[in-house]
C-alpha cells in the first residue's frame, strides 16, 4: 500500500498497472475496449494478418456511429447510400461476428454514439480503465474512470493484450469555484476553461476538475466537461467520485446490483484525490466570470463569451498569424460583434452534448417558438436510441419538430461530416459539437461552438443572443 | 514496423501552430478499411485547390502552388517543420499513415498532442520535440537557405545540419528503443502474458462486478 498521499489520477493508474518496465512505460490492463467503425477496420485487420485472437471478448462493446446516416434507419446497413461507408459499417459488423465482438447493430435501439452508450448501459464504471479509438474517450473521467483515446494500432494492440503501453502523464488540477450564471452550463465552463488554459495546456496531463462548481453539475454535465479536456489537449479528464456518480449509476444494465453494488460502493468511495496530494500543476476559476461562450475561430480556443467582440489578431503575440486565416476562414472581422454573424444552420448532438439534459435544455429554449425563417436547417440528434427514446417520452421531439426542428436517428451527424449531414460551403452554424476545426462539419462550413441551450436561442433568433439574463 | 535509427532529408517548412488532424488528412479519407495509400491526401485542403474523395483521381485536381507541399524545391522532403501542438484533434491513426505514405519520416515540432504522438512511433515515425527557439531557428535557416537539409541521428538524439549547427533532443528511453528495434509492441507485451493473467484473475476477485458478459 502506498501511504503518501494520492491525487485520483495516481490512484486510477496504480489500481490497473499490471507491469512497469525500465523504460518510463507501463502496462495498464483495460476493463472496457468500445469499438466503432472509423478506427477498428486495420486493427482487425492486423490480428487476422499476425495471426492473432482478441485477449477477451467480454470487455469490449461495438457500434457504428461516426459514418451513419441519421434519418431512416429500417434497412440497417443496407440504407446507408455511401458506398464507403456502408463497406465501413459492414466491416464492423463482419469483425464482431468473426472475433466475437459484442455488436450494438445500427437497427438496435442502444446503438448511438460511443461515449453516449457505455456509460448509459453501465459499462463505464468508477476505477475502471476505458479506451476507444476516439480522442473523446476522455468523457469517461466523469466517473472517476481513465477515459483515454488511443490510435488504430493500440486498438490492435488493447484487442490482444487486454493492455495499454502507456507513460504516466503529470497531475493537472482545474478548479472552479461558486454558482453559475443563469443560462451558463457545462459546454459554457469547459469551452471558458480551453479559451483560459489554450488548447495546448493539458498537453502530457491528466486534469482533474473539481471545485464547488464541478461537484454541483449532473453526470451529463461532467460528461460535457471530460469530453472537452481532449480540447485542452490533455489525453484525459476526470471528476471525483460522489453521490451524483452513484445516484446515475444505479440500476444501470450492466452496473453492479444487489450485494455487489455494496461491495463496488466501498471501493468507489476511495475514488478522490486524498486532501493533501501534490499536482503538478494547478488552475482556479471562479464561476461567476463566466458567461455564455461562442467560438469564433478554428480551434477552441478562439472562444469568447457571447457580448464580447471579436479580437485583434494584433492583441495575442505569437499566435498572430493564426488568429488572421482563422477569421479569413470564418469570413469574419476584428470588433464584430457575435450577433451580427447570420446563422445557416443548427446543430444539436455529439458525444459533448446529445444527452437527455441537453434535449431538454434546447427545448425548453424553443418551446412555443419558431426557428427564424433565415435558418436553412435545425437538428436535434440525440445521442443513442435510448436517448431518443427517453426525449420523446417525454415530448421533447414534439416541441423540438414544432419549432422547426428535425429530429433524427442517433450518430455522431453533423459532429465531423462522415455522413450525410454536412454544411455547405461559407454556411455558419451553431453548433454543440466539440471542435471548430476548418472544414470539420464540411469542405469550407463555419463552426461556432456553443451550449445546447444557446444554439437552440439562436435558432430562434437567427443569430446568437446572450441568455445569461434568462432566456430573453 | 520499420525501424528507425537516422535519417537524413530535406525539410518542409509549415509555420503554424495546433495543426489538427483534421487537416493531415479530412475525414473523407476515413472511410477506407485499408492501412495505406493515403500519401496522395495529405494536407488535402491545403494541397488541392478544388475539393476532392475517395472517388477523385488526385492527378486531375488542380494543385495549390502556393502550398510547401507542391513547391518544386521540396520535393522529396522528408522531414516537416511545424509550431506547437502538431496532431491535435482527433486521435486518427490515417493522419499518421498520410504523412508515412508521402514520404515524411520527422516531424520536428516545440510540442506534439498526446495521442498524435504515440501513434508516431507505431509506424516509424520520429516525432521530435525540440525548444522554441531552436525551431525558430530552423524555420529562419530554412528562409535564408532552402532547401535545408537535417540529419537526425536517433541513438546519440541529435539533430545537425551538416557540421555546423547541432541540436540536441529529448526523447523516452522505451519509445527510442522500440523505434530503433522497430519492435511489434504486442509481441513485447505478450511476453508479459503471464504477468497479465495473473493481474486480471486479482482484479476480478477484487472487482467481481467487472465480469459482464454484453448482450
Ligand atoms: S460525436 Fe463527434 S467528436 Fe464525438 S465521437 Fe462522434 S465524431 Fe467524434
Amino acid at each position: 500500500m502506498n501511504n503518501s498521499p494520492q491525487t485520483l489520477y495516481d490512484k486510477l493508474w496504480a489500481r490497473r498497472c499490471v507491469k512497469s518496465f525500465d523504460n518510463g512505460l507501463s502496462l495498464i490492463y483495460i476493463d472496457r475496449h468500445i469499438l466503432h467503425e472509423v478506427s477498428s477496420a486495420q486493427a482487425f485487420e492486423g490480428l487476422r494478418a499476425a495471426g492473432r485472437k482478441p485477449w477477451r471478448t467480454s470487455g469490449a462493446l461495438a457500434t457504428p456511429d461516426h459514418n451513419v446516416p441519421t434519418t431512416e434507419r429500417e434497412l440497417g446497413v443496407e440504407g446507408i447510400d455511401d458506398p464507403l461507408s456502408r463497406i465501413q459499417v459492414q466491416t464492423l459488423d463482419d469483425n464482431c461476428q468473426r472475433f466475437g465482438i459484442p455488436h450494438f447493430a445500427l437497427q438496435d435501439v442502444r446503438q448511438g454514439i460511443v461515449h453516449v452508450i457505455a456509460p448509459e448501459q453501465g459499462l463505464t464504471l468508477p476505477g475502471t480503465a476505458v479506451v476507444c479509438g476516439d480522442s473523446h474517450t476522455a468523457t469517461h473521467g466523469a466517473f472517476a474512470a481513465l477515459g483515454v483515446g488511443i490510435g488504430t494500432s493500440e486498438v490492435e494492440h488493447v484487442l490482444a493484450t487486454s493492455c495499454l503501453l502507456q507513460r504516466k502523464a503529470k497531475n493537472m488540477l482545474v478548479r472552479v469555484d461558486g454558482e453559475c450564471l443563469p443560462g451558463v452550463s457545462a459546454k459554457d465552463i469547459a469551452l471558458y476553461l480551453i479559451g483560459q488554459l489554450g488548447t495546448a495546456a493539458g498537453t502530457g496531463h491528466t486534469i482533474e476538475f473539481a471545485g464547488s462548481t464541478i461537484t454541483s453539475l449532473s453526470m451529463e454535465g461532467r460528461m460535457t466537461l471530460c469530453n472537452m479536456a481532449i480540447e485542452a489537449g490533455a489525453r484525459a479528464g476526470l471528476v471525483a467520485f460522489d453521490a451524483v456518480t452513484a445516484n446515475y449509476l444505479k440500476g444501470r444494465r450492466y452496473a453492479p446490483s444487489a450485494e455487489l453494488w455494496d461491495s463496488a460502493l466501498a471501493v468507489w468511495h476511495n475514488l478522490h484525490s486524498d486532501a493533501d496530494a501534490e499536482f503538478d500543476v494547478c488552475y482556479q476559476f471562479d464561476a461567476a466570470a463566466i458567461k455564455p461562450q461562442v467560438t469564433w475561430g478554428t480551434s477552441p480556443e478562439m472562444v469568447i463569451a457571447v457580448d464580447e467582440a471579436i479580437p485583434a489578431p494584433s492583441t495575442v503575440g505569437e499566435k498572430q498569424r493564426d488568429y488572421q486565416s482563422a477569421l479569413a476562414y470564418m469570413g469574419l472581422k476584428p470588433g464584430q460583434s457575435l450577433g451580427e454573424i447570420t446563422l445557416d444552420r443548427v446543430f444539436i448532438g455529439s458525444c459533448t452534448n446529445s444527452r437527455i439534459e441537453d434535449l431538454r435544455s434546447a427545448a425548453q429554449m424553443v418551446a412555443g417558438k419558431k426557428i427564424a425563417p433565415t435558418i436553412k436547417q435545425a437538428l436535434a440528434v440525440p445521442g443513442s436510441g435510448l436517448v431518443k427514446r427517453q426525449a420523446e417520452s417525454e415530448g421533447l421531439d414534439r416541441i423540438l419538430m414544432d419549432a422547426g426542428f428535425e429530429w433524427r436517428q442517433p450518430g455522431c451527424s453533423m459532429c465531423l461530416g462522415m455522413n450525410p449531414d454536412q454544411l455547405l460551403p461559407g454556411e455558419h452554424c451553431a453548433a454543440t459539437s466539440n471542435r471548430n476545426f476548418v472544414g470539420r462539419q464540411g469542405p469550407n462550413g463555419r463552426t461556432h461552438l456553443v451550449s445546447p441551450a444557446m444554439a437552440a436561442a439562436a435558432a430562434i433568433a437567427g443569430h446568437f443572443v446572450d441568455i445569461s439574463g434568462g432566456g430573453k | 514496423m520499420q525501424a528507425f535509427k537516422s535519417h537524413q532529408g530535406l525539410v518542409i517548412p509549415l509555420d503554424r501552430c495546433n495543426v489538427d488532424t483534421d487537416a493531415l488528412l479530412p475525414k473523407q479519407y476515413l472511410k477506407c478499411v485499408k492501412k495505406f495509400g493515403y500519401g496522395s491526401w495529405l494536407f488535402d485542403d491545403d494541397r488541392y485547390l478544388d475539393p476532392g474523395d475517395v472517388y477523385t483521381d488526385c492527378n486531375l485536381r488542380r494543385t495549390n502552388p502556393r502550398f510547401a507541399l507542391n513547391q518544386p524545391q521540396y520535393r522529396g522532403a522528408s522531414i516537416l517543420l511545424a509550431q506547437d501542438n502538431f496532431g491535435c484533434g482527433s486521435s486518427r491513426e490515417h493522419a499518421v499513415w498520410a504523412l508515412r505514405d508521402f514520404g515524411i519520416r520527422v516531424v520536428i515540432a516545440p510540442s506534439f498532442a498526446d495521442i498524435f504522438y504515440n501513434n508516431c512511433f507505431k509506424n516509424g515515425l520520429l516525432p521530435l520535440v525540440l525548444a522554441r527557439p531552436a525551431v525558430a531557428e530552423l524555420f529562419a535557416l530554412e528562409q535564408q537557405a532552402a532547401p535545408l537539409m537535417l540529419n537526425i541521428d536517433l541513438q546519440s538524439q541529435t539533430l545537425s545540419r551538416g557540421s555546423a549547427e547541432s541540436w540536441h533532443f529529448a526523447i523516452d528511453a522505451g519509445r527510442k528503443e522500440n523505434l530503433i528495434e522497430g519492435r511489434d509492441d504486442i509481441a513485447v507485451t505478450l511476453d508479459a502474458a503471464e504477468s497479465i493473467k495473473h493481474f486480471e484473475n486479482q482484479l476480478y476477485r477484487e472487482e467481481p462486478w467487472l465480469k459482464t458478459d454484453i448482450r
